[in-house]
């Protein structure tokens, strides 16, 4: 009990990188908590026409940010996943009920997130995970629904992801859902902003560059929501595009706007085969 | 005031004597520096987390003093030596007074 080694923040990467020393960044496996199985590289969906191979972000970032989400410990986005996971068994609202009153467990939820967005029937329209929850808590709790994209929101994501993690992503882009879909790939083809850039210029035609110091992914979502170090706290996927957007020079979407839900749609079905991940880690 | 606080270990459950072994812990903290201001232009008073310690059987481990430059939610990842079975406690305390703690216990 003599001998103590501290180590904070900035020693905990060199203990990550020795760890893994035999990790090359792109030829790395991921194995989360050395049980769950991630799908990282896939082959691509039929639908896209450019991309033979599909890869996680997670591929793309540096061996101490892959390590952060190898166990559940280290990931802090599992912090707002466990707040998630409260709010699923908290009674809220005039009705008297959790999500847990219909649900049960937050497990029995495993392969949710990996379908959504999603066409439904009733309200005629493609739906985020984030909204059919509100669904339910303005419907069936009587509770206040959350503002996309909230902490409350994206932390009750985090915990749908985080039961699914290791199932692969299948959204449906046929039937009802094509006409969303098709926006949404219009958009993503789309020149926007002053430096008339589409989301396909970075992560289409010129993933694994560098864009200054930024290592570029093909922009898949299925690690959202995403923890991110810089800003040390979930991101949602709409979030993610409205900075996209933004540094395009362009007056960016809404969060929760048509286009932006389609977008989802959309580049969701480009992750089709890879892993639900979220929470990820990311730069 | 810091609200949703809540301490983490993860402490292997045995261990040979002698055997050094790796703890980790973290704890959500908003880890408010008191440099930053709201909307209006007021001050948001600091409320951090300002010293962490370790103990096993009585006898420190470590005792770490915080400052506000450290990050929301800090993680600390340590290496123990461990001479015989024992019961490590964890110990943060709060500026606003709180004390935050846990305990795990090793078998040798």
């Amino acid at each position: 009990m003599k001998k103590t080694v501290m180590r904070t923040a900035s020693a905990l990467a060199l203990a990550g990188l020795a760890a893994t020393a035999a990790l090359a960044d792109e030829s790395a496996d991921l194995i989360i908590n050395g049980e769950i199985e991630i799908t990282i590289r896939a082959a691509a969906p039929a639908h896209m026409e450019n991309v033979d191979e599909i890869f996680s972000g997670w591929l793309f970032r540096a061996d101490e940010t892959q390590v952060m989400e190898m166990d559940d410990f280290d990931n802090p986005g599992m912090i707002f996943a466990e707040n998630g996971l409260e709010s699923w068994d908290a009674v809220e609202g005039t009705e008297g009920k959790s999500c847990a009153s219909c649900h049960g467990a937050i497990e029995e939820m495993a392969g949710v997130k990996a379908v959504y967005p999603k066409w439904n029937e009733a309200a005629g329209e493609v739906r985020t995970i984030q909204l059919q929850v509100n669904d339910c808590r303005e419907n069936r709790m009587g509770a206040e629904p959350w503002k996309v994209d909230s902490g409350s929101a994206l932390n009750m994501e985090a915990a749908l992801a985080a039961v699914s993690r290791g199932m692969p992503v299948n959204v449906a882009i046929d039937g009802p859902a094509q006409s969303t879909w098709e926006l949404g790939k219009e958009i993503y083809y789309t020149r926007f902003g002053q430096l008339e850039m589409a989301c396909a210029n970075c992560h289409e035609d010129n993933y694994g560059n560098m864009i200054r110091a930024d290592h570029l992914s093909q922009g898949q979502i299925n690690g959202f929501p995403a923890y991110r170090l810089k800003n040390a706290k979930l991101n949602g996927v709409q979030g993610r595009f409205r900075g996209c957007v933004r540094d395009t020079m362009a007056e960016t979407f809404a969060t929760n706007s048509p286009e932006f839900i389609a977008l989802e749609l959309y580049v969701a079905s480009r992750g089709n085969g890879l892993s639900v991940e979220g929470p990820s880690v990311r730069n | 005031m810091a609200s949703g606080v809540k301490p983490r270990v993860k402490v292997p459950k045995s261990a040979t004597a002698g055997e050094t072994i790796t703890i980790k812990t973290l704890i959500s903290h908003t880890m408010e520096s008191g440099q930053r201001k709201d909307s209006d232009g007021n001050p948001i008073p600091r409320s951090i987390i300002n010293r962490f310690t370790c103990d096993f059987n009585g006898q420190n481990v470590i005792d770490v003093k915080m400052e506000p430059a450290i990050s929301t939610n800090p993680y600390f990842e340590f290496q123990a030596t461990v001479p015989e079975s024992g019961e490590f406690k964890f110990t943060w305390y709060d500026d606003d007074g709180s004390v935050y703690e846990d305990a795990k216990s090793i078998s040798v």
